[in-house]
Formats: C-alpha cells, sequence, structure tokens
C-alpha cells in the first residue's frame, strides 16, 4: 500500500458559525464549527479544511480563538483559510494550532508571500487555494480547452469568487508550486454547491501541471462523485461540505464506499 | 507527573503537539534555549519549520548546549524535521546537523509527489519503545518532503512505502524519532505519544 486518498469535510465558518451556500452565494447555517470538528474526526475524516469567510477583517479576528478550540478537539491535520494576506495573519493561524494555512486573493495580489511562508515555515504548510471558473472569451495566450463545442480556459477568480483577475488558472497553480506551495487546494466555481459532481477536466488539467497535491473541492453531492474525480483526475484528496453537514452520508460510510470501489483509503 | 519540554524554533504549529501531550496526562512548557538547567524528563522536538533555521535556534546559544542538555539521558523524541536534526546533515539546508545519529537526510525522489503527504501505513521491522502496542499496517500522517538515511538500518524500527522504503520511527539509545506526525495520526499516534511518556516516566 502506498498513499491512501484523502477525504475532507470542509466547514465555510462566518462569524463563528459553519455555513453552506451555493456559487459562493446564498449562506445557510450548518452548525458549530468546534462540534463537527470533532465529530468529523471521530468519523474517520483524514483531514480537515476550515475557511473563513466572514466579511470584515474586525469579527475576522475571532479565527483564532476558533482555531485553538479545534485543535483542542481533534488529533488530525486541518487547513485554514480566508482572509490570508500576510505572513502576520499565516502565523497568527499555525502559532495558534493549524497545520497548514490557505492563502488564495492574498497570494495572487502578492505572490512573493508564497515564497515567505515556505521559507519560515516549510513548504507543508502552504496550501494555495485557487477558484476557477470557465471564461468562454478566447484569448490566444491561455491554456484552451473545448467541450460541447465551445472553447474555454479557467480563470482564477478571487474574493470569494466574486473578482475577475485575468490569470489563467493552470499557469497560476504551476507559478505557485515553483513559488512555494505544498498543496493545491481547488475550487471550482461553476461545479460548487451544485451537488453535480466534481470538475473532471478541470482537476484533471491541474493535476497535470503541478507535481504537488492537489485537493479537488466544489461540486459533490454523492460518494460516486469522489470515486469519480479520483478515477478520472488523480487528485490527492476530495474536499466536501454538504454531504456531511446535512447528514446525507457519514464520513466512514463514505470511506467504506470508495473501498468498495478499489479507491485507496484509510479505514 | 510527567514534566515535558517542547522546544520552539518559533516556526510553526506546536500548540497541537502540546496539547496532545497533555492530554495524554503530562505538564509540558516551551522553551526557546538550553540555557537554563534541565529540570525535564523528556524532550521533544517538534516537527514544524525548514531545516537551517530550525537547527540556528537550537544551536544559538552554544553548539555544545544541546549535547549538555540531553546527557544525561534525558528522552528526546525528535518528530518529522525534529528527527532529521538528529542526523549529520540534510539536503535541505546548508548547517550541519545535531550529529546524534550518523546519517544524512536526502530529499524524496523525483518520481513521487513532493510532499509525501497524508496517510501511509506503518511496516513494523522490530519492536521497539515507541511502537508498543502498534500493529503492523497501522495508519499514521504523514507530511514530509525528506527522508533520513542512516548509516546504520538497525536503529529503524519501521518503515512505510512511498515509492521507496521511508524510515518512519527510529530509536537510538534515549533519541526517538517519527518521520510522521504521531500528534496528527489519530489514535495509532496517541499510543506513541503514550509510549513515549513512559519512557519519560522511568
Amino acid at each position: 500500500m502506498t498513499l491512501t486518498k484523502r477525504i475532507i469535510p470542509c466547514l465555510d465558518v462566518k462569524n463563528g458559525r459553519v455555513v453552506k451556500g451555493l456559487h459562493f452565494e446564498s449562506i445557510k447555517d450548518a452548525g458549530d464549527p468546534v462540534e463537527l470538528a470533532k465529530k468529523y474526526s471521530d468519523e474517520g475524516a483524514d483531514e480537515l479544511v476550515f475557511l473563513d469567510i466572514t466579511a470584515s477583517d474586525e469579527q475576522r479576528k475571532t479565527i483564532k480563538d476558533l482555531v485553538r478550540k479545534v485543535a483542542q478537539v481533534i488529533d488530525i491535520p486541518f487547513t485554514v483559510g480566508g482572509g490570508v494576506k500576510s505572513l502576520e495573519d499565516a502565523r497568527n493561524i499555525l502559532l495558534n494550532g493549524a497545520d497548514k494555512v490557505g492563502i488564495n486573493t492574498g497570494a495572487i495580489k502578492n505572490p512573493h508571500v508564497i515564497t515567505e511562508l515556505m521559507e519560515l515555515f516549510g513548504r507543508q504548510c502552504v496550501v494555495v487555494a485557487i477558484d476557477a471558473k470557465r471564461n468562454f472569451d478566447i484569448q490566444k495566450d491561455k491554456n484552451l480547452f473545448s467541450e460541447n463545442g465551445k472553447q474555454f480556459w479557467f480563470e482564477v477568480f478571487i474574493y470569494g469568487g466574486k473578482e475577475v483577475t485575468g490569470v489563467d488558472a493552470i499557469e497560476w497553480a504551476k507559478k505557485a508550486e515553483k513559488l512555494g506551495a505544498g498543496e493545491i487546494l481547488l475550487t471550482s466555481i461553476d461545479k460548487d454547491g451544485t451537488k453535480d459532481g466534481y470538475d473532471i477536466l478541470l482537476n484533471k488539467e491541474i493535476v497535470n501541471s503541478v507535481s504537488i497535491p492537489v485537493i479537488a473541492s466544489g461540486g459533490c453531492g454523492k460518494p460516486d462523485d469522489m470515486v469519480n474525480v479520483f478515477q478520472k483526475s488523480n487528485v490527492d484528496a476530495a474536499l466536501a461540505a454538504s454531504i456531511f453537514h446535512y447528514q446525507t452520508h457519514g464520513v466512514n460510510g463514505v470511506k467504506m464506499y470508495l473501498k468498495e470501489k478499489q479507491i485507496p483509503v484509510r479505514l | 507527573m510527567v514534566n515535558l519540554a517542547i522546544f520552539d524554533y518559533g516556526a510553526g504549529n506546536i500548540f497541537s503537539l502540546k496539547n496532545s501531550l497533555e492530554k495524554t496526562g503530562a505538564t509540558v512548557d516551551v522553551i526557546t534555549d538550553f540555557d537554563k538547567p534541565n529540570i525535564y524528563s523528556g524532550l521533544l522536538l517538534p516537527g514544524v519549520g525548514n531545516f537551517d533555521p530550525a537547527i540556528k535556534s537550537i544551536c544559538k546559544s552554544s553548539k555544545t548546549g544541546f549535547n549538555d542538555y540531553v546527557k544525561d539521558n534525558t528522552p528526546v523524541l525528535g518528530i518529522c524535521l525534529g528527527m532529521e536534526m538528529f542526523f549529520e546533515k540534510s539536503e535541505e539546508g546548508n548547517e550541519e546537523g545535531l550529529g546524534i545519529i550518523k546519517g544524512d537526510v536526502i530529499i524524496l525522489p523525483p518520481s513521487m509527489k513532493v510532499p509525501h503527504m497524508g496517510w501511509n501505513n506503518l511496516e513494523i521491522k522490530k519492536s521497539g519503545k515507541i511502537l508498543e502496542g502498534v500493529k503492523d499496517r497501522d495508519w499514521v500522517y504523514f507530511v514530509h518532503s525528506y527522508r533520513v538515511k542512516p548509516a546504520n538500518n538497525d536503529i529503524i524500527t519501521a518503515e512505510s512505502d512511498y515509492g521507496i522504503k521511508v524510515p518512519a520511527v527510529v530509536e537510538q539509545g534515549n533519541f526517538f524519532g517519527t518521520q510522521f506526525h504521531p500528534e496528527k495520526s489519530g489514535k495509532v499516534g496517541k499510543i506513541m505519544i503514550q509510549n513515549f511518556l513512559d519512557v519519560c516516566k522511568k
């Protein structure tokens, strides 16, 4: 046996509560982050990801207490992201008990922060989160793909999917790796919240462009979606939120199912 | 009650380790130099950071500081980078290692994804104090880009398969090292933390 595929429940946290949106928008309350973290850890989650989607910097300061509380109740790795702009933000998260820090908008705005983080904390702590979406406005210098006769490229979005960047997601992933990223957390905006399955094409193309681990995110509605993304894109981990939050499937149940389908998982 | 020290290089999450030791019943102090007399039953070198800055922070007051500190056979558990520093040198940096264990630290083969990140099986080679109660094939959490290459393979008590055999646990006298993170390895990790505490109690 070599490395297993990781199953990662994701907790989007807003003002101290777990929430879940569709296409990065409409928000529903899904529970207490510390309770959910403990529950998922006990059920056999391989890792957890917390994304702080709190709007203002002022309110976001509470993330430090949350990180501490979570670190006290779980004994598996966890990543915290959302609003990380500087070395100081990252330090605040890591020194309070998180194992990895996710950086998204902050990395696009100042790519050098990836290198600074890598040099200080080691590559393994640095998760570059990329939110990507199909752009059908063709530009020659982008990596072009086609589906159903339509051509497009994958564009990076920042500020929680609200702002376009003009950056090609494939190129950005490669650059992030060079700068010092230890892992890519790849969210498909087209698929996020749809429960329609992961974005196989996007995940496959990014996996083939970098040599660091890639976490697939966005679109998981059932265990078969995970089977699919593992078999068709060779990602290292699959992240999901709603199938776990709303008790559609327990973490252990999902992993048993994956094992039946010959996906190597930790049970 | 066991009183332990975690050495803090100032570069990462030591909270989880501290927390897991405290849950197992130890009292834990975080230290940042080896200048004061050693009042602890055990020392931990945590597994976060980068080789050169970490070595520099250990050796900042004096090169002999660390060796003096553990000369009475204080049990030392090095986790990941903490274990790598026991060796003579590392491809991650230019600084000399602590040189307690003969051998080098080398980068993982380029044929595999680096870092080696995630849950992998332990293949137990021989019995060891840290591995008591741990079963062959048990799962532990790895996150590293380098592996140790001891001059003497007898000190390796468990390995893991990542394209090549990665030494996962080493034991040499009062020095114990794990390439994975026991504090992040769920129930199996907890057993190993408890084992180290038991060593420290003696």
